[in-house]
């Protein structure tokens, strides 16, 4: 693969996807953490936080930088990419980011909250037929047609010039534009309805900064948007792990580090077993 | 059994007989290189199904002519008719399940 041969593959490089990752490799583990921009996160947004022990008053970019210097002085190393499948293959687990595959024996998720992941009308119904997530994937399909890309992720323009760059004809739509938008075809899509003004196009690239958890893995339990996890913060799927504000509230720094530093312990366990 | 490339010229006579797996892929496309393994071991271990791809890349017609849209694409023909067909990725399970 070339994306390289892991124990653990964490995704998402917030205080749980660090946090698991730190573990990780304190427990002799080749870990790999595979992450958007950290910097484009809710958290480094955030003016000053006064609840995690120990650093009074940073502000969440001062202390996600002092974070990633941390990972980074363990040699710990981060891979920036957007994640579009995961799958259990032999044992272990294949994910690819952008164009590259990645294999792991266990993976962790930490990619963060998920509230803004609401799928579309007709979303769901035209996966496959016309909708798609992944521009590198299947751009070329749709060279020399007109596609409609919603921009609501923070790569989302990069990808919109790459479908521009290979000859698509692309009307972007950003996040307010996107919000009472609707994908409605026959048995491809053929439009997109924005603003009450219907868009006659052949594709649409909803991309996000993530795809939901329970479809970037199907069968991946979930309860109330959250991944459903158990004490070892285990999942329903076996040797995947789930830390931080994708299992649940309250969104905290303090909760998703302790979720880490558990996850990865338990990947570590899991990982033991198998090696027996 | 071995995976057999399909271009535009074998694809009819390749798909006439029996049952038989296409995977439509792309070297630049992630999910791809994924699906691929998981089609050679269904190849390995399915004597009775020929197993082939398509790149979709080099065979634009043939893309074009099954309205590929989004790959990987799998297709399933039974005695040259189309029998199932799923967009994105499928385990092992499932292709047994697409074949049958």
């Amino acid at each position: 693969m070339d994306g390289g041969n892991w124990d653990i593959l964490i995704l998402g490089a917030g205080p749980a996807g660090i946090s698991a990752a730190l573990t990780a490799h304190a427990r002799g583990r080749r870990a790999l953490v595979l992450s958007g921009d950290p910097m484009a996160t809710p958290l480094a947004k955030a003016p000053a936080i006064h609840n995690y022990p120990g650093l009074p008053g940073m502000s969440g970019r001062e202390l996600l930088s002092a974070m990633l210097a941390g990972l980074e002085r363990q040699g710990v190393r981060r891979v920036t990419g957007r994640v579009t499948a995961v799958m259990p293959f032999d044992g272990s687990f294949m994910v690819s980011a952008e164009q590259d595959v990645f294999q792991a024996g266990s993976l962790i998720l930490a990619a963060g909250a998920q509230q803004s992941l609401k799928p579309l009308p007709g979303e769901a119904e035209y996966l496959g037929r016309g909708v798609s997530y992944c521009a590198t994937c299947d751009g070329m399909l749709y060279r020399g047609r007109t596609v409609a890309v919603l921009c609501l992720g923070a790569q989302a323009e990069e990808d919109a010039d790459l479908l521009q760059s290979i000859g698509c004809s692309v009307l972007r739509f950003g996040r307010a534009q996107a919000k009472d938008a609707q994908i409605i075809g026959t048995d491809r899509v053929t439009g997109l309805v924005c603003g009450g003004q219907e868009h006659a196009v052949d594709g649409v690239f909803v991309l996000r900064d993530a795809v939901a958890a329970d479809v970037l893995l199907p069968g991946l339990a979930m309860e109330g948007g959250h991944i459903a996890v158990d004490g070892d913060m285990g999942t329903s799927v076996p040797g995947v792990f789930a830390a931080g504000d994708c299992t649940g509230r309250p969104y905290q720094i303090a909760r998703a580090v302790g979720q880490g530093n558990i996850a990865a312990l338990a990947a570590d366990r899991y990982l033991k077993e198998r090696e027996k | 059994m071995s995976v057999i490339d399909l271009t535009a010229e074998n694809f009819d006579q390749t798909i006439a007989g029996g049952t038989v797996l296409v995977d439509f892929w792309a070297a630049w496309c992630g999910p791809c290189k994924m699906q691929s393994p998981v089609v050679d071991a269904f190849a390995r271990d399915h004597a009775d199904v020929t197993v082939c791809k398509v790149n979709v890349d080099e065979q634009p017609t043939l893309a074009a002519r099954f309205g590929i849209m989004s790959i990987p694409t799998l297709m399933v023909f039974k005695d040259g008719q189309l029998h199932k067909k799923t967009v994105g990725l499928s385990g092992g399970d499932e292709i047994e399940e697409m074949c049958r």
